[in-house]
């Protein structure tokens, strides 16, 4: 068994409002290995976020983590104390959002808000934290660093403001760095900037990294293991190879057909039909039927578990079960060939 | 910035000399003159009346002579009791400026710290009770929590002495002042700190590990402060008039009761010259607010 | 790679799975399979949501049953508000000054005599006025010119806002520095001067009409909100009105061919109306309070119509004898203003969607 830096198991969140509980996220479990780029993918409102919030404890208000583990290093941070979470946030692990003109505070300087980060975690004092911090942004690539750490936010581009961002994120060394929709909010030709650059780091740093987007093409390249998340609950992972070549959940397919293709045939877009779930209405069976054109009974009521495609591939879908069902149940051993299909102890 | 902060001088400078301008040329559309609801004087005292006020000279030439007359400091004589109105401003100035002043600054100070409270207790007790205590105070007028506050403190309970003078009691009328602007700024903190407490930055500075107070008061602090200083200019308007009505219920010696009783008595030269002073005031104050948000808020364009 | 979640061999075959269940569902079923919450539109919604807020629901039946007091309380009470009250035609020394629910000497003699006289709910003023119609006079005024002005700022402000907003470019430059130089202007000084100019201007026009009763002031009173006040309102219009423009949803119904006059009825007046309307809610007591200032330094409506202000002042002078002579018009004015404000803020946490959780 390997060592993994991150073990999430069975996390489930959720935000008690006046209107009832939003149950965000459902039973969600991951591991990550040292120095592995995992991607979670989404659409708004699968819960990806939340799960990076509860991570990291930084959740609003009315939200709570209502079951699960988090293990840091084989420590549960879900039993972590305020003040022993409070130094393990921005050192240990690290997270960048994705609005970085929103993200940092207007009325101060970059350099403020850098060594901000930098002096609660580390000893340094004044003019060595601002060295560091100087250190830093040279690191993420952003010219002249003195003079944009005496600059305001607003004074910088998008780009640059998302490398300052990346800089506070890593100034601590953090064994995990956590990007939040890092390239939503920029320009497609930036976009790329920041992914090589967080590629780069990643690969000088030796850090492991989780990229929550709900950009498939944003995480082709760089991931090591996907999950895609709907309506708080995973429903397939696996690499991005198996993911993309051979999806084997309705709505991974879905995703991928609704991708416009920019060679070939220009035909009409294919949207996945009807509207994301309501999450204070949860209904029983698979959350992804109303909307699945191949949705079967059975999913109406029971809870698709995660069933073993392959060898690092699982899908939590009745279709992987269905035709294998029919068959057998047509004349053959029922128990046989679930035997066959069914997830197996390593 | 400077092009900026000449602009908006500018601006003050045009709109106190668009005051003064409107007030004369009101001041003197009253018919028949000044001295028409006086009994009638005899033919050689309206002369010298005339003579004194400029009032036989065109209206045009009067103003100019006003302005001219105006820049050297000289806001003429009181029709009725003729002493300069200058000195009485400055002398009856200095009055109105403590207790505005006091007023002021309880207001500001008292309506940060319980508007913070407020935000950081939301839905909690403290947080009810003080929106409750504002809502209430918002809604009374100034005449009339001077006026209760007189009538208990002053007269029932005696804890406090009638304001003379030499025997100034400056507690109750501040408060009086103060109430308003103090609860509309609890309220204006209130808002702003809740909303400066959910944007992204303060999720950004605890996803650093920066503890809770600091978060408050280094990262919310500051942005919840501007709404505020914006209102300071209309805070001063505020006062300015509100003592008007509690100067006169407390019987104070200032500006305010001077005004009112100059209206009374329709002592025009003497309303023309406090309505010009407290304008001007008034315009600087917005001024200075203008100002100082524009100096806190880096992110103003300085155009 | 690692331990996925597993489903032991058990559980599958426990679930008692029939080869039927894996037969598409219909369309109805899968629709039946989630509630969708019932859609309302944004004024139906907002009006639910005020009508569970307690204090905005409160607020509206305390304007109502005031509104209902001073509507037909006149027409019970036996006294007219400028009346000095005679006993069978007889004046009477005692009349004045009288505490709530007390009579005078003459009253007294005559209920002895068997006849019926209306009891004094508030007392008399000094000088034998009943004054409990006196604050009903004075109430309606306040209400009366509180909702007139409002109703002025509201049209010259909606006009003026949206013709800067919607028009935009010079036009929108000009009239918009014409409203920066007014709105520097200090409102109070101004109304205070030009109640003083006004009342000796219009007092030969108007005698002898309805307006001498209410006399130059409240006129000047009125000119002035129309001049000088309404620049709020303006500014607020024409910021929604640009706001809303540059929406994506005007740019998407212009492309799909909408003419202006449909973009304006659809898009731009239902955004702006909740702001709007929050907006005049919250003027009404700022108008109130403004008139009842005015005619508490004696500027207010002419004697002897009474306002609440005035009434106010007058009790100065008998303030340690006759404290409910002050208490009665205070509390109906902050009454009125408490249950304006409550509804404002009610209207403005169940409309503006910013503030929606």
């Amino acid at each position: 068994m390997k060592d993994f830096i991150l073990d999430v198991n069975d996390l489930h969140t959720s935000f008690f409002t006046p209107a009832g509980e939003v149950r965000a996220v459902n039973g969600v479990s991951f591991k990550l290995a040292k120095g592995k780029v995992l991607g979670i993918v989404g659409e708004s409102g699968s819960g990806k976020s939340v799960t990076a919030y509860s991570i990291l404890r930084i959740l609003d208000n009315p939200g709570r983590i209502t079951q699960g583990q988090i293990l840091f290093k084989g420590q549960d941070i879900t039993k972590f104390s305020k003040s022993e979470m409070r130094k393990f946030r921005g050192s240990r692990i690290s997270i960048i959002f994705q609005d970085p003109m929103t993200s940092l505070n207007p009325v101060y300087t970059v350099g403020n808000q850098l060594t901000e980060a930098i002096r609660l975690h580390t000893d340094r004092n004044r003019s060595e934290a601002w060295e560091r911090a100087a250190e830093m942004l040279t690191l993420v690539g952003v010219n002249e660093p003195l003079k944009r750490l005496k600059q305001y936010p607003h004074e910088l581009s998008g780009g640059m403001r998302q490398r300052v961002m990346i800089a506070m994120a890593l100034a601590c060394e953090p064994d995990i760095l956590i990007a939040d929709e890092p390239t939503t909010a920029l320009d497609v030709t930036i976009q790329a900037q920041i992914l090589e650059l967080m590629q780069e780091l990643q690969k000088k740093l030796g850090m492991s990294i989780i990229i929550i987007t709900h950009d498939l093409g944003v995480i082709a390249d760089m991931c090591d293991e996907i999950i895609v998340m709907y309506a708080g609950r995973v429903c397939e992972r696996g690499t991005a190879d198996e993911i993309f070549y051979n999806p084997c959940h309705e709505y991974t397919k879905g995703l991928l057909k609704s991708i416009p293709s920019i060679v070939g045939k220009r035909e009409r877009l294919v949207p996945i039909s009807g509207t994301p779930i309501d999450l204070l209405n949860m209904p029983k069976g698979c959350a992804f039927c109303e909307r699945c054109d191949s949705a079967m009974k059975i999913c109406l009521t029971e809870t698709p578990e995660e069933i073993r495609m392959n060898h690092d591939h699982l899908a939590a879908c009745w279709m992987n079960v269905a035709e294998v069902y029919k068959s057998e149940r047509a004349g053959e051993n029922a128990p046989a060939a679930a035997e066959v299909k069914e997830a197996e102890d390593e | 910035m400077w092009r900026y902060v000449a602009k908006r001088v500018l601006l003050a400078i045009f709109t106190v000399f668009i005051i003064i301008t409107i007030t004369f040329f009101v001041m003197n559309a009253v018919p028949g003159g000044p001295f028409a609801s006086e009994k009638a004087p005899s033919a050689e005292v309206k002369a010298v009346l005339e003579a004194r006020f400029n009032l036989d000279k065109p209206l045009g030439q009067q103003y100019l002579l006003y302005m001219k007359n105006l820049l050297k400091g000289d806001f003429g004589v009181s029709m009725k009791s003729g002493r300069d109105i200058g000195q009485t401003l400055a002398s009856r100035f200095k009055v109105s400026a403590a207790l505005g002043g006091m007023a002021a600054v309880v207001a500001i100070v008292f309506g940060l710290i319980f508007g913070s409270i407020a935000a950081l207790t939301r839905n909690r007790w403290p947080d009810r009770v003080i929106i409750f205590i504002t809502t209430l105070f918002v809604s009374v007028p100034s005449f009339v929590l001077a006026t209760i506050l007189m009538l208990i403190f002053c007269l029932r309970l005696k804890w406090f002495p009638v304001w003379t003078s030499g025997n100034p009691s400056y507690f109750l009328p501040v408060i009086a002042l103060a109430m308003y602007p103090m609860s509309y700024i609890t309220r204006l903190t209130k808002s702003s700190m809740l909303d400066a407490l959910g944007q992204d930055y303060i999720r950004t500075a605890r996803s650093k590990g920066v503890r809770e107070s600091k978060i408050v008061f280094k990262h919310a602090l500051r942005n919840a402060l501007i709404p505020v200083v914006t209102y300071v200019g209309p805070m001063v308007a505020y006062i300015l008039t509100g003592s008007l009505v509690v100067e006169t219920v407390f019987t104070i010696g200032g500006l305010g009761r001077e005004f009112v009783a100059s209206i009374q008595e329709r002592d025009y030269s003497l309303i023309m010259g406090t309505t010009i002073f407290l304008a001007v005031l008034m315009v600087i104050a917005m001024l200075i607010s203008d100002l100082i948000y524009k100096v806190i808020d880096p992110r103003i364009d300085f155009k | 790679m690692y331990d996925p979640n597993i489903i032991p061999k058990k559980q599958l075959l426990s679930l008692q799975l029939d080869v039927s269940k894996f037969y598409a569902a219909s369309d109805e079923e899968k629709e039946q399979h989630v509630q969708i919450r019932e859609s309302t539109t944004f004024f139906k919604d907002g009006i639910t949501r005020l009508s569970k807020n307690p204090l905005a629901v409160i607020s509206i039946v305390v304007l109502l049953l005031l509104v209902v007091v001073i509507i037909f309380a006149p027409m019970i009470v036996p006294y007219g508000y400028e009346e000095i009250i005679k006993v069978n035609g007889k004046r009477d020394r005692t009349m004045s000054n009288l505490r709530p629910l007390e009579y005078s000497e003459l009253e007294q003699e005559a209920m002895a005599a068997g006849e019926e006289v209306f009891p004094h709910l508030f007392g008399t003023d000094n000088l034998g006025r009943d004054y409990f119609v006196r604050v009903i006079y004075g109430t309606r005024v306040s209400l009366v010119v509180g909702l007139f002005a409002s109703l002025i700022v509201l049209i010259i402000g909606l006009l003026y806002g949206s013709i800067a907003g919607y028009v935009g470019g010079t036009v929108d430059l000009i009239m918009m520095r014409f409203v920066d130089i007014i709105y520097s202007l200090p409102d109070t000084l101004m109304v205070i001067l030009l109640s003083v100019v006004l009342g000796e201007v219009l007092t030969p026009l108007i005698e002898g009409t309805a307006l001498a009763k209410i006399g130059t002031n409240m006129i000047s009173l009125f000119i002035v909100f129309g001049l000088l006040y309404w620049v709020g309102m303006a500014r607020l219009v024409r910021g929604q009105i640009l706001t809303i423009k540059n929406n994506d949803y005007v740019l998407a119904a212009k492309a799909l061919g909408a003419k202006s006059g449909r973009i304006i009825r659809k898009h731009i007046l239902p955004n702006c109306m909740s702001v709007i309307f929050i907006s005049t809610a919250l003027q009404v007591p700022s108008a109130i309070f403004t008139e009842s200032f005015l005619s508490f330094i004696g500027l207010g409506v002419q004697a002897p119509m009474p306002s609440l202000g005035s009434l106010a002042s007058s009790a100065r002078g008998g303030l340690e004898n006759y404290p409910y002579k002050l208490l009665f018009p205070a509390i109906a004015i902050c009454l009125i203003v408490l249950s304006f404000n409550l509804l404002g803020d009610g209207l403005r946490d169940a409309f503006d969607p910013k503030l929606r959780r």
